[in-house]
């Protein structure tokens, strides 16, 4: 397969994507990568590495909020368009942190309301597709209320709501689980990764946790404290789905 | 993309909105100082106008008088604040001073200074609750306990205003160097808590506070409304001195008047720098005392002294308003009664129509001036994190500029780049000469709530669909709504507090309620007097109450339980 049938592959695929300081004392140095990979629709795949390794600015190189003190190059494909030329907001990519962190000036139908397109007209409408969409999280009894009083498990629901109903065409998972009790921890991870698969989103996972990679049931990526590849490097020159080189 | 490109031309904007004034202002004042002014016929640099000022009866008097209240109050001040703070941290008093400080800092100095010529004077409230039955006084005592000679007066009111603003920001610095793990440390090293935090805590707060301190003593030093109500008037501290020649019908005393400000800039200079030595001398001293090991008592004695202070300091300044409002509806109240034997409000109705628009120009000009700098405060700080900027120390000296740099020792050039301007004396010079001072300190009061505020929540805003306008004004905004009115808060107070931009911009068309009160001073009737300085306290005070209320009746009934400042990690 040439690069020129990968980029019209769908799903998100990062091409030697690297990332280093923009200027200063350590300007130009590397942080992380080359780092290429394929995710396809409907695939988790999971990036494991120590803290401090770069995980987290990959998400940010892949959202478009990298911090201005570092700069990323490489190529970002999303269903065969390069991304990287786009403000955050134009690249329809959702993402999940560590903290749910809805809007603690809205209520629960206002954070979903943000989220949801423009697109979609019409007062009534908008607000059947929030219904729709707490109904099936099993949260209908939640809709005026403020976010701040729902417990850590509504509140996560409700965040990868939020983050659905943008309509993103690719999900970044940026540690969601580690703040979650044991308990909670396994039954969110199966709901994020069942809409995931059932929307059939590309879907990309930052964690520590092994337990969370298993869960993920997808290729693996490691990385060391360097920013380099650390292991599971294959050599098969294809990128065929999920396939890491 | 045009919106963009302002945003980012906004903190050059900003800056030059309030340095050039401050900068040219200061050059048109040096240049009169050495003799060169055409409009009056000075065309060439001497020194002439520095003889005559050096000649000049009780010049000696007046800059001592202004060291010894300036260098004591600061002082006085700095200390009280830092044992204070070391003696009471973590305390309930802590909690119960800070909500407190804010509404104490928005009382105009002018107001301060009323309500405390009206408790200590010899006929004042303190001497009529105690006489004649404790102390046989059937007439005021003919002691000088306000306008004394050696200005302790003006430096007990310059006390009770400088305490709220240093524990603030020490406060505020505070939370930055981690202090409570610094004092855990040093406590579970057998340290008592007074020495632990002056040994593990100051070293660290004290670089934080180092421009407020200087702010202060620049202040001190150069105070002209306070001094005008507290301090002796013949001579009177240099500042007001100066403010005299300034005003004096002979135009010649303009060039001294420009050699005396210019003196009024290197005392403060002078001060700072010797300030800045003892800070040297005190470090190196301090060093040895840290490396002794002594590890202090229980700190019971410095804890009741301190907060025994500070809760004076309170309740001069609390009762003080207090008297400034009986003052206001009193219709009788002879000496020596301890209240008024008939209230009326004669004065406020007698006073109306000039309230009415004295007030107005103020109300007016300090909503104006504080949208205005909240406005460009807001810019700076959105276009900083979008483009990942952090303001450098270098910029901080620059945005305390206008707080270090006596008002009196550039206002006059200011006036005279105004009137070639061709503004002087109008709307626009007179928003503009107070957003000079309103701007920093909207800045200092909203620059740390917006930089902490989780910057994930915008970036997730971002990944949501909404562009950068968006996310600000939907996300941001709203999640910062308290501090942001808080700000506008400080920069109303700061513009009504005014006194000598107003006097120097106005020219004379514009009176505020401060100009208004300050000028009463000189007459003597305690009852207008107390209107004035009672409704100048009164519209900062609303303005923090509204600041406060406001969020809440936005948000409805839930806002207490949702929480309107987050401040995650």
């Amino acid at each position: 397969m040439s690069v020129i049938d990968v980029s019209r592959e769908h799903g998100l695929i990062l091409s030697r994507v690297e990332i280093s300081r923009a200027a200063g004392p350590h300007g130009g140095r590397r942080i992380l990568g080359p780092v290429s990979l394929t995710v396809p629709p409907g695939e988790v795949v999971t990036v494991m590495g120590p803290s401090g390794c770069g995980k987290s600015s990959l998400l940010a190189l892949i959202c478009g909020t990298l911090a201005p003190a570092l700069t990323g190059s490489g190529r970002i494909l999303l269903n065969g368009e390069d991304i990287s030329p786009r403000p955050p907001e134009q690249r329809h990519i959702g993402i999940l942190f560590q903290d749910d962190l809805l809007f603690p000036h809205l209520s629960v139908a206002g954070n979903l309301a943000f989220g949801l397109p423009r697109g979609l007209r019409g007062r009534r409408a908008r607000r059947d597709r929030i219904e729709a969409a707490l109904a099936e999280a099993d949260l209908s009894a939640f809709y005026d209320r403020d976010p701040t009083t729902l417990s850590g498990g509504q509140r996560a629901r409700v965040a990868l709501l939020r983050t659905l109903l943008s309509e993103p065409r690719a999900l970044l998972l940026d540690e969601p689980f580690a703040k979650l009790d044991v308990a909670l921890r396994d039954r969110f991870r199966s709901f994020v990764f069942d809409h995931a698969r059932a929307q059939g989103l590309p879907t990309l996972l930052v964690t520590h946790d092994p337990q969370d990679a298993a869960s993920a049931a997808g290729p693996r990526l490691q990385i060391d404290a360097e920013g380099r590849i650390a292991d599971g490097r294959r050599t098969g020159r294809d990128h065929r789905p999920g396939n890491i080189t | 993309m045009r919106r963009r490109s302002l945003l980012t031309y906004l903190p050059v904007i900003t800056l030059g909105a309030f340095l050039a004034p401050v900068g040219a202002g200061l050059i048109g004042t040096w240049l009169p100082a050495f003799g060169y002014f055409p409009t009056l016929g000075g065309k060439s640099l001497s020194l002439a106008p520095w003889k005559t000022l050096f000649a000049q009866p009780g010049l000696a008097e007046s800059l001592r008088l202004t060291l010894l209240s300036g260098v004591l109050a600061t002082l006085a001040a700095f200390l009280l604040t830092v044992f204070f703070l070391a003696a009471c941290h973590g305390g309930r008093v802590i909690l119960a001073v800070r909500g407190l400080m804010a509404p104490l800092i928005a009382v105009p100095h002018a107001a301060v200074a009323f309500g405390i010529a009206f408790l200590i004077a010899p006929s004042g409230w303190l001497v009529r609750l105690v006489s004649p039955w404790a102390t046989g006084w059937d007439l005021p005592p003919d002691v000088a306990t306000v306008q004394d000679s050696n200005a302790l007066a003006l430096t007990l009111a310059l006390i009770v205003k400088e305490v709220p603003f240093l524990i603030l920001m020490t406060l505020a610095a505070l939370e930055q160097v981690r202090a409570d793990e610094r004092l855990a440390v040093a406590r579970s090293l057998g340290y008592g808590p007074v020495v632990a935090w002056l040994k593990a805590v100051l070293p660290a707060v004290y670089r934080q506070i180092r421009l407020p301190i200087y702010a202060v003593l620049a202040f001190s030093l150069s105070v002209v409304d306070m001094a005008l109500i507290l301090a002796p008037l013949s001579p009177p501290p240099l500042a007001v001195q100066v403010l005299r020649w300034f005003n004096d019908p002979d135009l010649t005393m303009r060039f001294v008047a420009a050699a005396g400000a210019t003196l009024q800039l290197l005392l403060v200079v002078g001060a700072i720098g010797l300030w800045r030595l003892g800070e040297v001398v005190v470090a190196r001293l301090g060093c040895a005392w840290i490396a002794g090991g002594q590890r202090g008592g229980d700190g019971r004695v410095t804890r009741a002294i301190s907060a025994g202070l500070l809760q004076a300091l309170v309740m001069l300044a609390s009762a003080g308003l207090f008297v400034l409002a009986m003052w206001s509806v009193t219709r009788r109240w002879r000496y020596p009664d301890a209240l008024p034997s008939a209230l009326s409000l004669d004065t406020w109705s007698r006073q109306a129509s000039d309230l009415l628009s004295t007030g107005g120009v103020t109300l007016i000009t300090g909503l104006v001036a504080a949208v205005i700098a909240l406005l460009l405060v807001l810019g700076c700080l959105e276009n900083e994190w979008r483009r990942g900027l952090t303001l450098s120390n270098r910029a901080l000296w620059l945005l305390y500029a206008p707080l270090l740099v006596p008002q009196v020792a550039f206002l006059f050039g200011t006036q005279v780049l105004a009137i070639q301007a061709g503004i002087d004396a109008t709307w626009v010079a007179l928003v503009w000469s107070h957003l000079l001072f309103v701007l920093p300190y909207v800045f200092l009061t909203l620059a740390d709530p917006y930089r902490a505020l989780d910057e994930r929540y915008a970036r997730t805003a971002l990944c949501l669909g909404a562009g950068p306008a968006r996310v600000f004004w939907q996300v941001k905004l709203p999640m910062l709504l308290r501090p942001v009115l808080f700000a506008l808060a400080v920069g109303f107070a700061v513009s009504v507090t005014q006194y000598l931009p107003t006097l120097f911009a106005g020219g004379g068309r514009f009176a505020t309620l401060t100009t208004e009160a300050v000028s009463l001073s000189a007459g003597g009737d305690r009852r207008v007097m107390g209107v004035y300085a009672f409704l100048q306290a009164l519209l900062p005070l609303l303005a923090f109450v509204a600041a406060l209320a406001l969020p809440r009746l936005l948000a409805g009934p839930q806002a207490g339980r949702r929480g309107l400042q987050p401040r995650t990690a």
